[in-house]
């Protein structure tokens, strides 16, 4: 089938079968950030933004995102780049297989809530897992990009 | 303690990949791997324990899109290990590429080659397997000497003695100790027996194992991986595949997390097999479900402790058997049992007059083990540590006032750790700070909250070693770049620790020059020098020092160019403060005039390679306090507070040092708590995907403190032990206590879960 997405601000056309998932098709346009670390919707790592809203692109048949936005972390690099830095100072990017998932649902969490309370931020990203950093880090970072924020 | 100002140790720079891991940038093997490459799956094994009689794949490769698919019949005939260890392995060869007779529900079958997915996926449904199912040995208790022999083949070959007999199920055995424990227990007013038994959970590392394998453009064999250990990937191949080595070239791009995962070659030689044969570039990435059935897990352990004391506290004898569970095959099997033993008992030290240590490693038709950070010490210090918080609360002392009467300090001989002396040991002022930021003496003391909640603590010690002694092997070159910039090329594997930065750090402090004027490369078989690879807690301690020597004779070489530059003696010139200078004179010659005459009419290399390895593997320490709430009405446990202190030397990254003990802590959390490990009928994890395994999740793991109590450990770089490791093995024992506080029950097997919590108290509902 057909389908014609807006991928990262600029508009795709593609052949597709029925059954493809989003996260293939974005990996198949290139989007390398998008990241499967289950088969089962529970790491996150998959997060991408459609219609500026988080879904886990591994749970998405492509078909679905036909006349609809999709942005991914490669789209996404300026705005990414206001707090990863802070999450960098604090050495939880570790192996990074799980931080494009988890930088895309921070973005979506800033967006919603720019002043969350650490409750907000663990209860917003629950659904990324991270093996490596124990999560303390990367709240930390947000933590502190947050306070800078506010000067 | 030495006390020096650094100007790039110790500090807490960014990893020097940061920015291309939190953008997202492609690089990961299935990244990089160039489009168009076969896919590669592997048909498994329903049975535990089977005989294939017969296979047909004439229907299957009818499917439009494949290129091969390969049976027991089609792969060479000589056993080989995969577990990544230094030549001669302690691990049996006990395994070919696909065996006709597969040994646990998960073992190979057939390897599929496709041109997609869709029709590797389709054919490997077409397959028609004929298998005659024989009994199946699935309850390690039953395995040694069990008529049903998992390995009965005549091939089976340890290249090391081990004390191992496949015709009893036995892969390894040993016993050893220190005085008469017999004795000194019998003489003992207390004595206390328990068996502890910990489950093969998973590192369940966020990428999964992967590898991509082409012929490259001299026709080698060209194999990038997500692996810890280039090196001896490229031996197990030439292994497996009959190949010399040096037809054979390994590299690691980042890696998605190991956690000792990729300690082993899980999954390297079939799409290499499939290379080899087609001449094709192959890919294979295992889905979450194989990593869960077929990955290389921790070992399931029981350890019986054996501890006399007298009611003083002062605990003199130690008796502790380890039973492990190797699984199907031996990886790991014959060392990781070795460190039950060796990392607990030592920290008793301080009274101990004798101990036993002793064990059996068994074949069963499960999963097989592996490499699991902390290897085999996690399993020993739950075990000990539990024992020693049981006869706290039975004699009725505070268990950090009988851990400070017992331990072990700076300057003991550790009869139970080869003899080495603790030149470098905190242990004691880990436990005072530990329990000043913890409020131990607050806390401690039951508390019920009024509304079916109690709140309860729990202490525990670790220890682990910061390498493998006079065994393995670091390597460090370091050269003089264009600019007057060094590059450093190493063959440990950064798998998302900070390596590359930490040792980049050490060039820095060395050389005189800033963390970014230091490229790092690694790691490939072809480029780098020799390493034993990420693991065994190593790569500070042993490759940081390669770095520390490279860096020396890198500073002789260049004071050689620029004695030439100045016309005069090498002898009258020495390196200070990024540049060489001369005695007596106010000469210098700087880097970057050094890089230009490096090119320009000159016969000395401005390279130096260095190779370290130690006769002693100084042990970090730590100790680690929770505070929990237990909901006496459901079993739940929720975290409240973990605090830990951690004496790894000199951190060299207090940053990345403060993410390793803060994600091994949740690991251990993880373990203690949620992560379990059931089997099916056949002996098959049915906890095969993140939906039942569940992993801690942010709201899981309450408030992490984690502090830093510093020694200098003068056989290490900069007086740096390791971390890696040794951060997850206080969960499980301080988790165990606190939930005896607060219900009064002892629960001696991992997971704890809210339902073994629950039916063990039945007298409070």
């Amino acid at each position: 089938m057909e389908i014609k997405v807006k991928l990262n601000g600029k508009t795709v056309s593609a052949s597709i079968d029925a059954d493809l998932l989003l996260i293939d098709f974005l990996r198949d346009h290139g989007c390398y950030s998008v990241k499967r670390g289950c088969e089962t919707s529970n790491c996150g790592l998959c997060t991408v933004l459609m219609d500026g809203v988080p879904v886990l692109s591994c749970s998405v048949l492509a078909a679905r995102a036909d006349g609809h936005e999709i942005l991914t972390l490669e789209g996404l690099q300026e705005e990414a780049s206001e707090f990863i830095g802070f999450i960098a100072d604090q050495g939880a990017d570790q192996c990074g297989f799980c931080n494009p998932g988890f930088v895309m649902n921070t973005i979506a969490l800033l967006r919603e809530n720019p002043d969350p309370t650490d409750d907000e931020i663990r209860a917003f990203l629950a659904g990324n897992l991270c093996r490596c950093s124990g999560y303390e880090g990367q709240l930390r970072g947000i933590r502190n990009f947050l306070s800078s924020r506010k000067g | 303690m030495e006390h020096k100002n650094y100007k790039a140790i110790n500090k807490s720079v960014r990893k020097k990949d940061s920015m291309q891991l939190l953008l997202g940038k492609p690089v990961y093997t299935q990244d990089i791997a160039p489009q168009g490459a076969l896919v590669v799956k592997l048909l498994r094994s329903p049975y535990a324990n089977a005989v294939v009689e017969t296979i047909d794949t004439k229907v299957a490769k009818l499917v439009p899109g494949i290129e091969a698919i390969y049976t027991w019949e089609d792969v060479p005939s000589q056993r080989f290990a995969i577990a990544g260890q230094t030549y001669p392995e302690p691990s049996p060869y006990d395994r070919l590429i696909i065996d006709r007779h597969v040994r646990y529900a998960g073992d190979v079958v057939a390897i599929i080659a496709a041109d997609s997915e869709k029709a590797a996926l389709k054919a490997m449904k077409l397959i028609k397997v004929g298998y005659r199912q024989l009994e199946a040995v699935l309850d390690f208790h039953q395995a040694l000497d069990n008529p049903v022999l998992v390995h009965p083949e005549d091939d089976w070959f340890p290249p090391m003695e081990v004390g191992g007999n496949a015709k009893r199920n036995l892969v390894a055995h040993e016993d050893s100790g220190d005085g008469d424990v017999d004795e000194v227990i019998a003489d003992c007013e207390e004595v206390l027996q328990n068996s502890y038994h910990m489950r093969s959970f998973n590192q369940a590392m966020m990428e999964t194992f992967r590898t991509y394998t082409q012929l490259d453009r001299y026709g080698r064999l060209h194999v990038i991986s997500s692996t810890q250990i280039v090196f001896h990937v490229r031996r197990i191949l030439s292994n497996a595949l009959g190949i010399p080595k040096s037809q054979i070239r390994v590299e690691k791009p980042r890696i998605g997390g190991g956690f000792g995962a990729k300690q082993t070659a899980v999954c390297e030689v079939y799409p290499a097999f499939v290379t080899l044969k087609t001449g094709k570039p192959a890919m294979l990435i295992y889905t979450r479900e194989e990593c869960q059935i077929a990955g290389s897990p921790r070992h399931e352990m029981e350890i019986t402790v054996r501890l006399g004391a007298d009611r003083d506290g002062h605990i003199r004898g130690l008796d502790l058997y380890t039973l492990s569970n190797t699984g199907a095959y031996g990886e790991h099997g014959p060392t990781t049992v070795g460190l039950t033993g060796h990392k607990s008992i030592p920290m008793y030290t301080g009274g101990l007059q004798a101990h036993r240590f002793h064990y059996d490693v068994v074949y069963t038709n499960t999963v097989p083990g592996g490499a699991y950070r902390g290897y085999g010490a996690t399993q020993g210090i739950f075990a000990l540590e539990s024992a020693v918080n049981e006869l706290a609360e039975k004699l009725g002392i505070d268990p950090t006032a009988l851990r400070e009467q017992n331990m072990l300090k700076e300057g003991m001989v550790m009869p139970a750790y080869y003899g080495e002396t603790a030149n470098a040991c905190a242990l004691d002022r880990c436990m005072a700070r530990c329990k000043e930021l913890f409020g131990w003496d607050e806390k401690y003391p039951v508390r019920d909250m009024g509304n079916g909640k109690v709140r309860a603590a729990g202490v525990a010690m670790a220890m682990q070693g910061s390498c493998i002694s006079s065994l393995d092997v670091g390597s460090a070159t370091v050269k003089l770049a264009d600019d007057g910039t060094f590059n450093l090329i190493i063959g440990a594997a950064d798998m998302g620790t900070g390596c590359d930065t930490i040792l980049a750090q050490m060039v820095a402090e060395c050389m005189d020059c800033t963390v970014d004027d230091v490229a790092v490369f690694g790691a490939d078989t072809d480029v780098s020098p020799y390493d034993s690879g990420s693991y065994a807690s190593s790569t500070t301690y042993i490759t940081g020092k390669a770095v520390e020597k490279a860096c020396s004779e890198l500073k002789t070489k260049l004071c050689a160019i620029a004695a030439g530059m100045l016309g005069c003696d090498k002898e009258e010139l020495y390196f200070e403060n990024g540049k060489v200078c001369r005695i007596g004179s106010d000469q210098t010659v700087s880097l970057a005039q050094i890089s230009v005459k490096e090119q320009l009419n000159n016969d000395i290399a401005a390279v130096a390679t260095a190779s370290h390895a130690s006769p002693v593997s100084p042990p970090p320490y730590m100790v680690g306090m929770v505070e929990i709430e237990l909901d006496k009405g459901t079993g739940q446990v929720k975290i409240l507070d973990y605090v830990a202190v951690v004496d790894c030397g000199i951190a060299i990254n207090p940053a990345l040092a403060r993410i390793q003990a803060e994600g091994g802590i949740v690991q251990g959390i993880g373990h203690t708590l949620f992560e379990n490990v059931t089997a099916d009928r056949h002996g098959s994890p049915i906890e095969n995907s993140f939906m039942q395994y569940k992993i801690p999740t942010r709201l899981d793991m309450g408030r992490l403190h984690v502090e830093f109590e510093n020694s200098y450990e003068p056989t290490g770089p900069f007086g740096a032990k390791s971390i890696g490791e040794i951060v997850i093995n206080t969960p499980a024992p301080a988790i165990a206590h606190a939930i005896y506080r607060a219900t009064g029950v002892w629960h001696r097997e991992l997971p704890i879960t809210p339902e073994k919590i629950l039916m063990s108290m039945p007298d409070e509902r």
